[in-house]
């Protein structure tokens, strides 16, 4: 599943420029708690989060994310999306809410994105 | 490759700009073509340093060593101080406020993250004076 499909099957508005959207993605990781992805995600995987701050933006960065998608309408300001596409993130914004998106998502195959291993 | 040395100044009362040393330091490492996952693990590792700075000792320094095999480095600040490391070792145990955890951040995760993602990691903290953790990445 790569990112086009996704904001196509979550109804999402694509906030960011020059994203690559056949980047293919594997797993997927949903939290509030930035504390919590920099713990478990896995490299490549996207987040979803109903968090919205620029902290979103540097955890992916740091956790080499290949996107983040807020749910529930909730949108980034300029601030947070020239971040992400200095980045290069991709970032989308779905109406549905967390449990929603995740659910699409892993119907479609997405597998949740946890890694235990540093 | 000769040893390279950066030095940063880590502001505690702007939370937005949190993470732009870090940001700094996994773009240097990228250019200077080490490993991904080890990129990876420096760049998570000092980022959950530079939070925590900002998160409960006003700011601080950053300083980093980047030699041909690791990257070194060291978080000083002069904040409250840890009175028991060994308590804020432990994954879940964490004395940030609400707002903190408003903000995504405070779970009790940072420390345990960087040891989980240095090879090696010391702290020295004295109560009322702050604290300083030292880093160790080795590049694969």
């Amino acid at each position: 599943m790569n990112l086009e499909d996704i904001c196509k099957l979550l109804q999402a508005t694509l906030l960011t420029k020059n994203n690559n959207l056949k980047k293919v993605v594997h797993s997927a990781f949903s939290s509030d708690m930035m504390s919590d992805v920099l713990a478990y995600a896995k490299d490549d995987s996207i987040l979803i989060t109903g968090l919205c701050n620029p902290q979103v933006m540097r955890t992916a960065e740091m956790m080499d994310l290949a996107g983040v998608i807020f749910i529930r309408g909730k949108k980034p300001d300029t601030t947070m999306l020239h971040l992400a596409e200095d980045i290069g993130l991709c970032v989308m914004v779905t109406e549905l809410p967390m449990f929603n998106t995740c659910g699409k998502l892993f119907c479609a195959g997405l597998n949740g994105g946890v890694s235990l291993d540093a | 490759m000769p040893s390279l040395h950066y030095e940063y100044q880590v502001s505690g009362d702007d939370f937005t700009r949190a993470g732009e040393a870090s940001s700094d330091i996994k773009n240097k490492l990228k250019q200077m073509g080490v490993s991904p996952s080890a990129v990876r693990k420096a760049a998570i590792a000092i980022y959950e340093g530079e939070i925590n700075m900002v998160i409960h000792a006003g700011g601080g320094a950053i300083s980093v060593e980047i030699l041909p095999d690791q990257i070194a480095m060291e978080l000083i600040d002069h904040g409250p101080g840890i009175a028991d490391i060994g308590l804020a070792m432990q994954e879940g145990y964490s004395t940030a406020p609400d707002a903190v955890r408003s903000l995504g951040f405070g779970a009790g995760m940072g420390l345990p993250n960087m040891k989980k993602y240095s090879d090696e990691m010391t702290i020295t903290s004295r109560v009322g004076e702050g604290t300083t953790v030292s880093m160790v990445v080795r590049f694969e």
